[in-house]
């Protein structure tokens, strides 16, 4: 009776809210070799995010903002600098923040559902119905509910996007890391998209890291927009956007923020150009 | 239905063209006997349970030999994937045999073994174990980093990363792999069969190799009927489904 009554709680406690990370970079530098010698990526990069903070990293390509993200996510190490998560140093990936990459990186012999259960079958105190029962409450949370026995290659990029969401946030991490992951999509398919993270994000309760080289993106989502500026990968500016929630991209008083931004980014690049020259 | 009927149609006009040419007589019926000689010699063989003794002794032969093919090839085939030093040794040796003919052991096998039943098992690894090792290694190369990458993030380790993301993943090019061991190892099998006289069984090749040093043309054309048979049921009944599935998961057309 009472072990029955312990796995019946176990789903529903599995869904809680927890408390988002915070997120402290100190001085994060990172170089790779390329054919012209030393690139430098990241050049004494520092950065706070606070609990349950949105925040965007926009830039050119090449600034060095996905390889920040891979560093958040230990994917990659710095070559010096710092990066703790709740006062503890990042050593290596792990579920209390997961990634979600540009292009789907879902696993095409897993059906969705299959993909969805991934994470959570990692996590050893969960009983399998627990897991299914997560599982189900994340997909109906994207809008695919009626899809889970769907093949990965039956889905359109939005779907799949929307799965690799349900996925990244199934295992409870307290911080997203997100890697342009609407980059690929059509621009009808993204709005929508924008909507529903706003959604999920205020009912879930997380940090989230959103790499993006979209100004109007990165306005329309983020709590704070960060501007960085490529070789050497720096961060220039920074931008608080406080419009009410839930946005909508096609506002005029977010797109008067996003000017104000674009305008700082091209200052940047133009930059470089007059030190190029 | 429609297309089962156009295959019996075509089976059935191949018989009668058959049977014709064995009715005109061109070449002496020793050569050409007629379809239902062989189905007469089949019916006899099958009664009389040479038949049935000689398939169980090549299945036995062949299913032994490519079990163990696949269970040495599968780890090499990683191992070749994972770390240099095993693809520059294994994995090129693994190359270099694979483009040998399998039938080329037989007369290595013979002088090594002698006329056993290790001679054939042996033919028939060598046939299935360098394209499960070269089929395994590729498949693991294509698996796309980004795989591993998610699910490094999701918590995934070492162990659980090989076989639940890296095997699954290389899993189109195992399979055709695994196919393709199975026809190498079953062609070398038969040539093996032919050459070898062993007395620790009777197989399908044997049949044929008697077949013709009696000049009895219908069990030759018998056998080898059977021997055509097995390859169609084992890929129909085998590979067929486990590609059907590959193809509706993975997306990959198939008609």
């Amino acid at each position: 009776m009472h072990i029955a009554h312990r796995q019946r709680s176990s789903a529903a406690e599995e869904l809680e809210l927890i408390a988002p990370s915070k997120l402290a970079i100190e001085d994060v530098s990172k170089s790779f070799k390329g054919a012209s010698g030393a690139v430098l990526a990241l050049d004494r990069v520092s950065l706070n995010v606070a609990e349950g903070e949105f925040v965007c990293l926009v830039g050119a390509s090449g600034c060095g903002k996905t390889t920040l993200l891979n560093i958040i996510a230990g994917l990659e190490k710095p070559d010096s600098g710092t990066v703790c998560t709740d006062g503890k140093p990042v050593t290596g990936p792990g579920r209390e923040r997961l990634v979600m990459f540009q292009e789907p990186a879902l696993f095409p012999w897993l059906n969705v559902f299959g993909n969805v259960l991934f994470g959570l079958k990692l996590k050893p105190n969960l009983t399998n119905k627990d897991r299914h029962d997560v599982a189900k409450y994340y997909l109906e949370l994207v809008g695919l509910s009626r899809f889970e026995r769907a093949n990965i290659h039956e889905l359109s990029g939005g779907m799949k996007q929307r799965v690799s969401l349900a996925r990244a946030l199934a295992p409870n991490p307290r911080m997203l890391l997100m890697d342009e992951p609407f980059a690929a999509l059509d621009a009808l398919t993204r709005e929508q998209l924008y909507g529903d993270l706003q959604r999920i994000w205020k009912a879930r309760n997380k940090t989230i890291v959103f790499v993006t080289h979209n100004v109007r993106e990165a306005a329309c989502l983020g709590d704070r927009v960060i501007v960085f500026s490529p070789r050497p990968g720096r961060i220039r500016e920074e931008f608080a956007v406080d419009l009410p929630r839930p946005r909508d991209i096609n506002s005029v008083d977010l797109a008067v923020h996003a000017t104000e931004i674009t305008k700082a980014l091209k200052s940047y690049s133009q930059l470089e150009v007059a030190i190029a020259e | 239905m429609k297309r089962f009927l156009l295959a019996a149609l075509f089976f059935a006009v191949l018989l009668m063209i058959w049977e014709a040419l064995f009715r005109a007589k061109i070449w002496s019926p020793v050569l050409l006997p007629s379809p239902r000689q062989v189905a007469v010699y089949l019916e006899g063989a099958a009664v009389d349970g040479t038949l049935v003794k000689a398939t169980i002794v090549t299945m036995r032969r062949l299913l032994v030999g490519y079990i163990i093919g696949l269970l040495a090839g599968l780890p090499l085939g990683l191992l070749t994937a994972r770390w240099k030093v095993w693809q520059d040794t294994i994995g090129t040796l693994a190359l270099g045999l694979q483009t040998l003919p399998s039938v080329c052991w037989v007369p290595l096998a013979l002088l090594w073994f002698g006329q056993t039943e290790a001679a054939m098992l042996f033919v028939v690894v060598m046939g299935t174990l360098w394209s499960v090792v070269i089929a395994t290694e590729t498949g693991v190369r294509n698996v796309p980093p980004i795989y591993r990458r998610a699910a490094l993030t999701m918590g995934s380790k070492r162990l659980h990363i090989w076989f639940k993301v890296i095997l699954p993943s290389a899993l189109p090019f195992i399979v055709s792999g695994m196919k393709q061991g199975w026809a190498f190892a079953w062609r070398s099998l038969m040539a093996a069969e032919i050459f070898v006289t062993i007395l620790t069984g009777f197989g399908l090749g044997q049949l044929l190799h008697y077949g013709r040093e009696l000049s009895a043309m219908e069990q030759v054309i018998g056998i080898m009927i059977v021997i055509v048979v097995i390859g169609l049921l084992a890929d129909k009944i085998f590979f067929s489904p486990i590609e059907k599935f590959l193809h509706r998961r993975w997306g990959t057309s198939q008609a």
